[in-house]
């Protein structure tokens, strides 16, 4: 399987992310920002960090950057996009998913291992996760996921709320939401569930001396869902 | 033009003297550019002219020694072309005028000096200092430095892997923001500042100058008064997301043979840089003051050359080279700009619209910068106190605990690293709240540990003591991981050092440094001193911060303090007086601040350590834990906390004096845990180094019990443990 993470100025996760498809098996490429085209892949990753130093708005210049057209034609024809903290950011910001991410409720940068749930499993991101709860991490100063009730009703009637902050049991409530997020929202689908953005990092979770090992579970699991 | 005259150079930060030795060196008068630049290169901060003298004491060599203290850090060989290069550096005074600012342009630059040098930064540290916690600065400024330091670190993508946090009267109007940064680099590939050949293309890349920070380095080295609200132009403004593009930019150009040296712009920015590069190799150097890139209209020779603003490296390139060089620099949008060429005048000479504005001999503003004998007074070892019986009847053992659980400088300080991104980079195998941060040499076995420490009432007490205490505490953190300590980094904070006392406590600081560091040989490689952390005639307590970094081989064998087995044995590895004068325990529950620190024997301290690593190596160890702050008590609590498992400690004849035995601060002991079956070897082998131990106890579910005199449920020491720090922030 063949996949592409976009480098853009700020980003910090990318060799993260590069090292996680590799060790599971993704003949991965970086791809450039200013780069007119993505070469030929099964996987786009939007990776995290501070993509032009999150001025104006976080992910809002990345979405306008000379790459994302080609993301956008990928999502659109079906494509699997993934965006990782910022990159969920910038999803939210060119369209592809709906809302957007405001500063954590407490206007803290949060770093620390969260629970979440799978809530659905009808994709090609989660099909045959093994964990309903996965323990992942979470490093970020805007992932208070917010959008008006219409979207969210939307979000809830098409089942793209993709994970949710949980506690280790599963139990959805203030106490587990890091971040002032709605609904404990972690990370949503676009409509077809080809594009998904959330906060937390599985790649910074994928061997057993981290934090600890439920990226793998995800990746595993993604690699395998695309053979 | 300013007229420059005595009391113009004395505004500049200057003794009268020195303006006589300048006017008579240059054998004129010099103009205001060239005031500047002396002002800038005989600061105290720049110039080392207090503190030279003394720092020629301390052990800086070793075999894995790549690079000493003199250049931008200093660099440790770890095997494999490997190296590590680290440095630690103090942002004291902007951080007291402007919390997230200087805090914050702390970590840039420390990171700068490391990768200036070749390196990947791949984990920072910091140790900061604040007042009273009653005090009403001590909250904003506390929010300010963890909001500055995550900012800029979270951006760049380097974790934060450690830290140490204290609050203490002495810093209300000096607070201290150390920063620490660890880099790997390829032994083969390392940058120098040296300049090197006659007319090489100048360089300047980053960010352009502006007016901020002009005068920061004379800041730095004067004491604070009631007007130092109005420094607050002096403190640089940071931009990480540039720091971040000039990190992978310099890194790109560092892949090929283009660059003769390198140096970051830092205290001092264009001045000290040149100056720096052209000293080292010798030359003269000829810079275009009209082609620097500016960021404001009309900024004059003498502010270009006094700004310190932020993200900015002065690059000597091979000739022919700048247009490869200048690509890569356009690709992440950075200014690039020739500015001048080396040559052999042996002068620094400026020029500025076509006409020459400066033009010094490089000697006088290097080697022929004033140097100072300062008169210091010796501190005296002060009277052991006695401790009699009556002192303890009142109290109870398991009070005592829960109160020194919830000291602010033990709490645990979760709130701060919460805010800083410690698994960036994916290789964070220890995470702050530990003895010392782990990350992994990334694709290979190895890792590397630090530590960041300091002890300050030890040092205040007793200056020759705790100098020496503190190194020995960084090594026992590092051992504590299961790492080979293998150098440290210091940064050196003091008072006024015109003051004879401070002087003192600064010159035995260090020879206790000295005398620690070679005996562990366990070398001092780069470091930075702060003077003057003075406001209205009060100092703050002498604090030497150590950065330590250590080695291990393989990082499966790396220990944590968690107790991990219920059934499990505990030692403590080392011998306990009881030596109570000091003491978190001595200060905070008979309310004694007197007495003389735990003293240090290097013989133990050496031969413990390094039995302890054997038996580590032979994989005898499940956790393990230096005793610190606190004594042996606190240290099972927070073992027991992390592993959340309670501990039944045995009634042993040790224990003639139970508070003395559990708050105790003596130094050179550890706890560990080891298994049942395992005793006979673990036994043999510290008898046969002749290493004291005591059986302490065995790990038990959920309960802290002794006799009937402890019986804690370890939610509750939890909950103490963490209360205070996040209580004290939300309210």
């Amino acid at each position: 399987m063949k996949s592409s993470v976009i480098i853009f100025p700020g980003s910090n996760c990318d060799r993260d992310m590069d090292v996680a498809l590799k060790k599971f098996g993704f003949k991965n490429k970086m791809v450039w920002h200013n780069d007119q085209s993505i070469p030929k892949s099964d996987l786009i990753v939007l990776p995290g960090g501070f993509s032009y130093g999150d001025y104006l708005r976080c992910g809002s210049i990345a979405s306008k950057s000379k790459i994302i057209k080609s993301v956008i034609d990928f999502a659109n024809s079906g494509g699997l996009v993934l965006g990782i903290c910022n990159g969920f950011q910038i999803l939210t910001e060119t369209g592809l998913l709906p809302g957007i991410l405001q500063h954590n409720k407490y206007l803290n940068f949060i770093c620390k291992n969260v629970f979440i749930k799978v809530k659905n499993k009808n994709n090609k991101y989660f099909k045959n996760i093994k964990k309903e709860i996965l323990e992942l991490h979470i490093a970020h100063n805007e992932g208070n996921f917010f959008c008006n009730e219409k979207e969210l009703k939307i979000l809830e009637d098409n089942n793209q709320i993709a994970v949710t902050y949980c506690d280790s049991d599963g139990l959805e409530n203030d106490e587990n939401n890091p971040n002032g997020t709605i609904k404990n929202i972690a990370g949503i689908f676009n409509k077809s569930k080809n594009v998904l953005g959330m906060m937390p990092h599985p790649e910074r979770m994928i061997d057993k001396y981290l934090s600890g090992e439920d990226g793998s579970l995800f990746f595993e699991n993604l690699l395998g869902n695309l053979k | 033009m300013t007229k420059v005259t005595e009391s113009v150079a004395i505004d500049h930060g200057l003794k009268k003297e020195e303006f006589s030795k300048i006017c008579e060196l240059l054998k004129r008068i010099p103009n205001i550019t060239e005031l500047a630049i002396f002002s800038a290169m005989w600061n105290e901060h720049c110039s080392y002219k207090s503190s030279r003298k003394h720092l020629k004491k301390l052990h800086t060599s070793g075999k894995q020694v790549i690079q000493g203290p003199g250049e931008n850090a200093g660099i440790v060989d770890v095997g494999d072309n490997d190296a590590i290069v680290f440095k630690i550096e103090s942002h004291n005074h902007p951080s007291f005028i402007e919390p997230y600012q200087g805090a914050a342009t702390g970590v840039g630059g420390i990171m700068r000096d490391v990768f200036t040098m070749g390196a990947r930064p791949i984990a920072n540290l910091n140790s900061i200092h604040f007042g009273s916690t009653q005090h009403k600065k001590t909250k904003n400024l506390l929010r300010g430095v963890v909001k500055g330091i995550g900012g800029y670190g979270n951006c760049i993508g380097v974790p934060i892997i450690g830290g140490q946090t204290s609050f203490d009267d002495s810093y209300n109007g000096n607070i201290l923001v150390n920063a620490m940064t660890l880099g790997l680099v390829n032994k083969n590939k390392i940058f120098y500042s040296k300049a090197a050949g006659l007319n090489k293309p100048v360089i300047y890349v980053g960010s352009k100058t502006g007016r901020d920070g002009i005068h920061g380095a004379s800041m730095a080295s004067a004491t604070f008064d009631d007007k130092i609200e109005e420094k607050k132009p002096t403190v640089q403004v940071g931009d990480p997301f540039t720091e971040k593009l000039l990190l992978e930019a310099c890194l790109e150009l560092m892949s090929d043979n283009s660059i003769i040296a390198i140096q970051d712009m830092g205290a001092a920015g264009l001045t000290s840089s040149s100056v720096e590069m052209a000293s080292k190799g010798n030359l003269g150097i000829e810079l275009n003051l009209s082609k620097v890139p500016c960021r404001e209209n009309k900024m004059s020779p003498y502010e270009i050359m006094l700004s310190e603003s932020q993200e900015r490296m002065l690059i000597i390139l091979e000739s022919g080279k700048e247009d490869h060089a200048k690509k890569i620099f356009d690709k992440w949008n950075l200014d690039f700009a020739v500015i001048g060429k080396t040559n052999n005048s042996n002068k620094i000479e400026l020029i500025f619209d076509n006409s020459k504005v400066a033009e010094i001999p490089i000697d006088l503003l290097a080697e022929k910068a004033p140097v100072y004998d300062r008169k210091w007074k010796k501190t005296k070892l002060p009277q052991k106190l006695k401790f009699d019986k009556d002192n303890f009847k009142s109290l109870s053992v398991s009070n005592c605990l829960k109160k020194i659980l919830s000291n602010p400088n033990i709490s645990e300080k979760k709130w701060i690293w919460d805010q800083y991104d410690h698994t960036v980079m994916g290789d964070t195998i220890q995470k702050p709240g530990g003895d010392a941060g782990v990350v992994r040499i990334h694709g290979t076995k190895k890792a590397i540990a630090a530590s960041i420490d300091s002890s300050a009432s030890y040092c205040y007490s007793h200056p020759l003591t705790g100098g020496k205490q503190v190194v020995c505490e960084s090594w026992r953190n590092l051992i504590s991981v299961g790492a080979q300590p293998i150098a440290i980094t210091n940064c050196l904070n003091f008072g006024n050092p015109e003051k004879e006392k401070n002087m003192g406590e600064f010159v035995e600081c260090v020879e206790g440094i000295a005398e620690a560091s070679k005996y562990l040989d366990f070398p001092v490689v780069s470091g930075n001193v702060s003077f003057y952390n003075e406001t209205k005639d009060k100092g703050i307590k002498p604090t030497p911060a150590i950065g330590g970094v250590g080695l291990l081989k393989d990082y499966k064998n790396m220990l944590t303090m968690d107790f991990k087995k219920v059934g499990n044995i505990v030692f403590v590895i080392g011998k306990t007086e009881g030596h109570l004068d000091q003491s978190i325990f001595a200060k905070d529950i008979l309310n004694e601040k007197k007495g003389p620190p735990p003293s240090i024997n290097l013989f133990n301290e050496k031969n413990i350590g390094e039995t302890l690593l054997k038996l580590i190596e032979k994989k005898l160890i499940h956790s393990c834990h230096d005793v610190s702050l606190g004594g042996i008590l606190t240290a099972v609590s927070k073992m027991c906390i992390m592993g959340n498992k309670g501990l039944k400690i045995n009634n042993f004849k040790e224990l003639t004096n139970k508070y003395e035995y559990f708050f105790g601060e003596d130094q050179a002991r550890y706890i560990v845990e080891i298994s049942k079956d395992n005793i006979q070897k673990i036994v043999e082998i510290l008898n046969n180094n002749s290493v004291h131990f005591d059986d302490l106890g065995v790990i038990q579910e959920k309960n802290l019990t002794f006799n009937g005199d402890i019986n804690l449920p370890i939610e509750e020491l939890s909950d103490t443990h963490k209360y205070w720090l996040k209580e004290y922030m939300n309210n």
